[in-house]
């Protein structure tokens, strides 16, 4: 990028659209080459112009967490991320969670414990709830719900949300 | 959000360079309240600077005794860093008291410094705010005002400024790294932020064209006898209504040496050195602690929904104080204030 920086109009900003940018990223295992506008978030890179609706837009500011998703491995509100800055990524979203066939221990886990009702916080319960289980800080309840407190669910399903993430824990420590 | 232009810095030098030929320009690292603040229309660069390739990613001892902490070192990667937990679990502590999981993997160490107030006025384009849009006026001082500062408010402005760890950072006294086309220079804790006086669009005393490279600390860490004790409105996720980082050096049943530091309360954590010393020698016990709780709030101010945080500021001094006393420190996990 070599534009001159511009006289910045009444409500700020540039007064022309800037060009769009060249932006790679890796989904779910799968490499999109994306033209994108400097504001894009990831968020809206994911559903808008990937079409993985999946990931769920609640607040939009960063305080509701239904937008995780897993960058790198690490979870994150792909609402406040910029997607040109993720340029070059791996990105996991709920929709590459699982395995082939085999729903994710977590999703199983999930449906088992019936850790939700409308079902929108859920795909960033799960995918938070994978980052939280990579990271390895959570073994207790009290842990889990304190690294879980950036996912928020209006239906309240939290006490089984806790016993699904519980049970994929030991599912998961089991198996490796 | 508004349009804006999107450049990479190549190093730190090219980092100051670029932000020096672009004015209206601003850095992004993590960038969790800086796009909230985009999207709100309260922050409108007209172009954003990418600093996060830069090498500022370290956590190294220091031959002092202290650690420097680069720039870009992610809020978790900070509370979980093996040095940290031993040396300054104070630190740790305080950084995962706030935010969520999601924000820390994502915010920065120099973001953490430079975040803004979350004032709901400040926020909202159709009130007056004397930071937003100075010289429009304060909504706060006459509006709803329970978060709002009882220390070293002014005329203009009484926000709060929302970190946890800076709280942190404060008793512990680190020192803020800054590059500007002038060079290096080396930015005490404690003159770091800024309290709003007539200017409070103005948050810190880094300049516009500087950039924070690492932040410093020294080597007391204070990790048998500290605390940080967040009241808040709720349990998880929210910002303090009153918090308290204490560290304490005990020596034969006096103390040697107090850090106090407040978040919640002023426009930059507050620390009192008279409070400090009036500790210096004492016993540590309940009517010390009272007496060090008297010297902070002494200039404490109220205002018509918030005064109830002046008693509760005292009560947490002293609850914290005799946490870090008892090498009981707040979990930050298991809510259960002891």
């Amino acid at each position: 990028m070599s534009q001159t920086s511009k006289a910045p109009s009444p409500i700020g900003g540039a007064t022309q659209p800037p060009a769009k940018i060249e932006v790679a990223l890796t989904v779910n295992g799968v490499e999109a080459h994306l033209q994108l506008a400097p504001w894009t978030t990831l968020l809206d890179a994911l559903r808008d112009h990937l079409d993985l609706t999946g990931t769920k837009k609640g607040c939009d500011h960063g305080q509701c967490g239904a937008c995780t998703v897993l960058v790198e491995g690490r979870r994150l509100n792909s609402c406040l991320a910029l997607a040109v800055m993720q340029d070059g990524a791996q990105i996991t979203t709920i929709e590459g969670l699982a395995a082939s066939d085999a729903l994710h221990p977590l999703q199983q886990a999930f449906i088992e414990h019936d850790a939700f009702q409308c079902g929108y916080c859920t795909p960033g319960q799960i995918c938070s709830a994978a980052g939280l289980i990579a990271e390895g800080k959570a073994k207790t309840s009290d842990e889990i719900r304190e690294l879980m407190s950036g996912n928020i669910c209006r239906c309240g399903a939290y006490p089984n949300i806790v016993a699904a993430i519980e049970q994929a824990m030991a599912v998961m420590r089991d198996k490796s | 959000m508004i349009n804006f232009e999107y450049a990479r810095a190549s190093s730190v030098a090219d980092a100051v360079r670029q932000i020096a030929m672009a004015p209206g320009a601003k850095f992004i690292a993590g960038g969790t309240n800086l796009v909230d603040l985009m999207k709100e229309d309260v922050e409108r660069p007209t172009r954003l600077i990418d600093i996060t390739r830069l090498p500022l990613q370290a956590v190294e001892e220091l031959s002092d005794g202290g650690l420097r902490i680069g720039a870009l070192v992610a809020n978790t990667d900070l509370a979980y860093h093996p040095l940290v937990e031993q040396r300054y679990p104070l630190l740790s502590s305080a950084i995962l008291a706030g935010a969520s999981q999601q924000l820390r993997n994502m915010a920065s160490t120099g973001g953490n410094l430079l975040q803004r107030t979350r004032c709901h006025y400040f926020y909202d384009l159709v009130t007056p705010c004397n930071k937003r849009e100075p010289g429009t006026g304060c909504s706060a001082r006459n509006g709803l005002n329970r978060m709002h500062a009882i220390l070293g408010s002014s005329e203009a402005c009484i926000a709060t400024h929302p970190s946890d760890m800076c709280v942190a950072l404060a008793a512990l006294e680190a020192k803020v790294h800054v590059l500007g086309p002038a060079g290096e220079r080396a930015i005490p804790f404690a003159d770091f932020h800024r309290l709003p006086g007539d200017t409070p669009q103005i948050d810190t005393n880094l300049r516009p064209d500087e950039i924070i490279t690492a932040v410093e600390l020294p080597a007391p860490g204070f990790a048998d006898h500290y605390t940080y004790l967040k009241i808040r409105d709720r349990l998880s996720y929210a910002f303090a209504l009153v918090s308290v980082a204490v560290g304490l050096d005990l020596d034969g049943g006096l103390v040697r040496e107090a850090r106090l530091a407040l978040g919640g309360v002023a426009h930059k954590p507050w620390r009192d050195p008279a409070a400090e010393a009036a500790l210096r020698g004492q016993a540590p016990n309940d009517a010390n602690f009272e007496r060090a709780a008297a010297i902070v709030l002494r200039d404490a101010k109220g205002y018509p929904y918030n005064t109830f945080k002046i008693d509760l500021a005292r009560r947490t001094l002293v609850r914290a104080l005799t946490q870090a006393a008892q090498g009981t420190p707040q979990s930050q996990s298991n809510k259960k204030i002891l």
